[in-house]
Formats: structure tokens, sequence, C-alpha cells
């Protein structure tokens, strides 16, 4: 029977069907840090249960770690006790660690792919929603919560009903200016913000497959923001060339063998899915939002929506009035305070060249505070040693050093109440970015182009 | 995990959509490295302004509600996996969030907290924001062996659906980890049985 390319996975990794249909599912990557794991290593405490496999275990400092000054201790007591509380725990029960000062320490889902341990076909976990970018290498990857992750601490297993299948082709050729976060967002505002809620999506068609590693990370990175449970993209000669080589990736006669088994994962031709989209790469253009959830997401030059069915009416209004919107206006012109190039969503290399390719020789506006937080401290080196770091400094952007950063703002990387981001990151709820903070989801390159013009413009005017 | 059999309880009504779990529980509030003590900044921002004072209103705020049921919008607690959400609210005495749809991630960690999430319909949805409006005593009863939500005050009885196996953990008390611990056996085998070596 034709199989999608999820349930090959899937199926590959299903050690028993327990009584009443759920499935107990071997994980073989599980990504640990330091905010969503202190209460899991405690549960196997109180339990005096053993971590199962240390050796399937990477851990990193990421979310709370400050992005200057990384080589001093944490200022901020709570963050700093969670980091030390996470170095406690690697030691105690053998995880690798690549912490604060580690020349491989960065944002989780950037350091997976970047190091090899991210693989087409296997199964990866994190207690992080956003782990769904994995999927960009065709693993079956995807967020979870602290209890599972004392599961896969205890087992390497967890008890999954198996979800429905999405599948999202979108064809044709991207138009100047347009990059994946675009497509991605475009996507989510078609969708909606729980549209694919139940679901495990997959990407096709010639446009997703024209994209770059980076681009699909970027892809995937935000299924979850449509509320599917992850996202993954067939692997291919692209993907292939990406791992080759990578610090874990499997290496001589093993690799040989890897890549003939990664050649079967795709979904058969006959494959029926529990949902079907079509889109056409052509109908996409330069995107921005507006509102306080992913969804809610337009066209830079398109206007906001004036009417919504009449049950989210209140929640419309709320979120409009959050952000200082309007019903049916135009974001065109308005000014913004911060630009914020950074996340799992965009802070690799790829997202680091865009914005340095348009930004050299301008200037950012003057009233514009233009930060930049590389994924990874290898992404931070590459920029450096391509001297991006420079071009970057003489347009008035400040490099950092990597983590999460004002992407949820746990650390002191905060948008003030009432000023407006226009941020690479993926979630733009209320608060995200600090308490009253106003937050417009865009592409780097957008988010390059209204950090040297101050306020939203349309970008296919502005192009190099 | 504490048992869930029963409940009877008035609702605290917050109709709004897609209520993600950054709202439940802002991120600058996860630095804690044990479980306790979340419940106090449940809906922090919406529940405070800056300096810590209370909005007034805001429906925690609001001395005419009180219960152990949230009533909310759709989509609820989307966003971050954060399980941290859902000990907010068990913190905060919920036991059972109502709402038309719940997030995969939340609804599975509502679950391994022992937080029930009732799904209804739509319809049923507003129907139970009315019944709250009209009287914010308006009692619920929440059985989980029956899988019913009975209005005493209408006579209006409805059947919800729960995963039969999460039921019984509920019902127990029971986690997945006792389940998954017990199949040590299986596991291993499936291990051993794996032909590939990366």
């Amino acid at each position: 029977m034709a199989k999608s390319l999820f349930d090959k996975i899937w199926d590959a990794h299903v050690v028993k069907t327990a009584p009443g249909g759920l499935d107990v599912v071997y994980i073989d990557r599980h990504l640990i840090h330091e905010v969503t794991s202190p209460q899991a290593f405690d549960e196997l405490e109180a339990r005096n249960l053993p971590l199962y496999r240390p050796d399937r275990i990477l851990a990193t400092a990421d979310h709370n770690v400050p992005t200057r000054n990384q080589h001093l201790p944490i200022e901020e007591p709570l963050s700093r006790s969670q980091v030390d509380k996470l170095t406690a725990n690697c030691e105690k029960y053998g995880v690798e660690l690549y912490g604060l000062g580690h020349a491989r320490q960065g944002i989780v889902h950037v350091i997976g792919p970047e190091l090899g341990l991210t693989l087409p076909g296997a199964t990866i976990v994190c207690g992080d929603s956003h782990t769904s970018t994995h999927g960009a290498f065709g693993a079956v990857a995807f967020g979870i919560g602290t209890s599972q992750v004392a599961q896969v601490m205890a087992t390497q297993c967890l008890l999954l009903s198996r979800p429905k299948r999405m599948r999202i082709t979108v064809d044709g050729e991207l138009r100047r200016g347009v990059t994946a976060k675009d497509l991605i967002l475009y996507i989510i505002s078609q969708l909606g913000t729980g549209g694919a809620t139940g679901y495990f999506v997959e990407y096709a068609g010639s446009a997703v497959r024209g994209l770059s590693m980076e681009g699909r990370m970027t892809v995937c990175n935000m299924s979850i923001e449509m509320g599917a449970r992850g996202g993954l993209i067939a692997p291919d000669a692209t993907t292939f060339a990406y791992v080759e080589g990578r610090a874990y990736a499997p290496k001589g006669i093993v690799w040989e063998q890897a890549v003939a088994y990664w050649k079967t994962l795709y979904s058969d031709d006959d494959t029926v899915f529990d949902a079907e989209h079509h889109f056409s790469a052509r109908d996409i253009a330069p995107m921005i939002t507006y509102g306080t959830n992913p969804g809610m997401g337009i066209a830079l030059n398109g206007n906001i929506p004036s009417e919504v069915a009449a049950s989210e009416s209140e929640s419309f209004d709320k979120s409009l009035a959050y952000m200082g919107f309007q019903r049916g206006e135009s974001l065109l012109g308005k000014e913004i305070n911060y630009v914020f190039i950074g996340s799992c969503t965009n802070s690799r290399i790829e997202d680091l060249r865009a914005v340095a390719a348009y930004v050299q020789g301008k200037q950012k506006a003057k009233h514009v505070e233009a930060i930049i937080v590389p994924g990874s401290k290898q992404v931070e080196q590459q920029a450096i040693s391509e001297g991006l770091d420079k071009i970057l400094a003489e347009a008035g952007f400040e490099l950092r050093e990597p983590g999460c950063s004002a992407c949820l703002a746990m650390n002191e990387d905060k948008i003030p109440a009432g000023a407006y981001c226009v941020a690479t990151s993926n979630r733009n709820f209320e608060g995200r970015q600090g308490p009253g903070s106003r937050t417009l989801l865009a592409s780097p390159l957008v988010a390059a182009i209204t950090a040297v013009q101050g306020r939203i413009v349309d970008i296919t005017q502005y192009l190099n | 995990m504490e048992k869930f059999q029963t409940l009877y309880s008035s609702a605290v009504p917050l109709p709004l959509e897609n209520i993600d779990t950054d709202q439940i529980i802002p991120a600058r509030f996860l630095k804690a490295t044990t479980r306790e003590g979340f419940g106090e900044n449940l809906f922090r921002d919406w529940r405070c302004n800056a300096d810590g004072t209370p909005k007034p209103d805001f429906v925690l705020n609001d001395a005419r509600y009180s219960g152990q049921i949230l009533l909310a919008g759709k989509n609820f607690g989307c966003g971050s996996s954060r399980e941290h959400a859902a000990w907010a609210l068990y913190d905060a005495g919920f036991r059972v969030v109502i709402s038309s749809y719940f997030a995969d991630i939340f609804r599975g960690n509502a679950l391994n907290t022992g937080l029930l999430p009732l799904q209804v319909t739509d319809a049923e949805l507003s129907n139970l924001f009315a019944l709250v409006e009209q009287d914010a005593d308006t009692q619920f009863v929440v059985n989980l062996p029956e899988q019913t939500l009975h209005v005493p005050a209408t006579n209006q009885t409805i059947h919800f659906d729960i995963d039969p196996y999460k039921k019984e953990c509920l019902i127990n008390g029971y986690d997945d980890i006792d389940f998954l611990v017990s199949q040590k056996q299986a596991i291993e085998a499936y291990e051993q049985s794996r032909t590939w070596a990366w």
C-alpha cells in the first residue's frame, strides 16, 4: 500500500502498539536545554530511574543566555541558576553539553543540523515547539512537554497517537525578494493559526524543492504556528550535500548505506493524505504580520482585513488594539523602533549573508536599534570569517553572541512596551518580546530593508 | 499525578480565541527549576499592570467569577510547548479547561498534569458562555468516567470524547512514564532489531 514519508519514518520507529491503539515510538535524538529539562531530571531522581540512553541526548544552553559578554558569569541570578542546573545535571547523568563558551554552543535547532545530529529518517524531540525545524531533513521531529522529556530520558520512547497527514504543495518559482520566510508566513495566513492542528505536514512541490536547507528549516520551523504537530520535507540531493561531512554524520561505508536508505524516504505516488492544500509560488509576495498570532499576516503592500467572522471579532479587535492598528489600513509608512534578526527561524549563515548583502554600504535609520543574534557559535565564526561582522557594524547593526534572545525575551534582550519591532523570529504573541512589545514578523531581507528605511516599505521598490 | 473522577464547580469565562501559552505563563516566569508556584503568574500580563497592581477588568480579578473550570475560546493553548502553562493553571486551582479546540501539545501537557482538556463543539461553547454570562454562579458537573458535562440548571448534558487510555490514566492518577518503564523489554528488543547504525 502507498505510504507517506511520515508513515515510513513513524512505522520504522514503532516499538509496539499498546492496547487502546497508542504507539510506543522510539526516539533517535533528544535535544535538551536549560528551561524545560530541570523538572524532568528531578522526575528521574524522584522515581529513582536511570537515564536510559545518555548517548542519544545532547544539551545546550540557549533560551535565557545573555547575548553580550558570554565569557563572564551570567548576571541574572535565575537564568544563571537554570544554566548551572543544566550543567550539574549533564555532569551527573553523563550527557554531552555544549554550554556557554563552547565552540558548538547555540540555539538547539541550529546546532542539531549544523553538527549533523539531525538526519533524514530519524525521530527527534526536544522540549521546545520549534523542534519541527529538523523536519527539513526528512525527519519526524516535534516539540514535547517536560513530562515527556522525562519519559524519553527514562525509556527513549513516547506513547503517542498517530497524527493525521496533511500535504502542502507549493509549485512554481518564488518572485524576486520572496524568501522561505514569506512562503511559510503566506501558508499560515491562508490556513490560520490553528489550521493544521492534529496534523503532521509534508511540504512538497517545486518551490519547496528549490529551497536551500536553511530555507527548508525556516519553513518547517513555523509548522507549529499553524498548530501542526510537525512539518517535514522529503530528503534529496540538497539534503545529502548539507549533511555530508558534518561532525556527527555517518562516514564511509555507513554513509553510503545511509544515503541508500534515505533515498527511499518519500511519499509514494498514490499516497492519500487526510488533507491537501495547493498554492502557487507566484501568488506569494514579501509578507509581514500585523496582529498577535502568526496567522495574522499580509503582503507588505496589502491591507489589514476589514471584515472577520463574527466569532473572531472580539479577539481580532483586541489584537489590533494591542498593536495600535486599525481594520482595513495599510502598514506602509509605519515607523518602527527595533529590528531583531535571529531565532531558530532565521539566524543561520544564509540569513546573515542576506542581511549583509543588502546593508553593505548603507546605514540603518537613526531611530532604529538593529540587533543580529547568530544562531550558534559556528554561525558567528563563519560570519566573522566572511567579514560580515564588519559590514554589519558599518551599517549600524550590532552583532551579538548566540542564543534565543529577543525571540522570547527570557534574557535581557527585550523590546520596550509600546515599541514596534520587525523580527525574523516566529511569534508575535502579546508580550512575546517583552511586556507590551509589538512584534511584526518578516523575513531577514524585509527586516534589513526596514532597518535602513526606518519604516515599513514595499521592499520590491528597494531591492539591490 | 492526582486522580480525577467527578468535579462540581462554577466556571470562569475567557471568551477569546487562540489563547497562547505565552499569555497563560509569560516566558520570563519560566526560570524556576521546580514545578511549583507557577499559578502566581498565570495570565500575568492580562491580570496585572506593569507595576503588579491588578487590572480590574480581567476576569480572574472579577469577584463574580470563581471555580475550578476555565471556559475559553477555541484553539486554547497554542504556541510554545511549555508544560509550565498546564502547571500554572493547575497550581491556580483549575482542574478542567473547556474549549471547542485545543492545541495538540497543550492537550498532552494538560493530561500529563492532571488537568482535563474538555472539548465541546463551537455551538455548545457559545451556549456555555451565554449561561455563565447570565448567571456567574452556574454550576457544572464534569463526570470523567461517564464522559459527560452536565448543567443542572438547564438539565443539559454534553458528551465529550477522550482517548480511552488517557481517561484511565486520569481516573487512576497514572503517568505515561509508568507504562513506558514497564515496556523496557520490548524497547530493548526493538533496539536490537534495528538494522541501521547511524
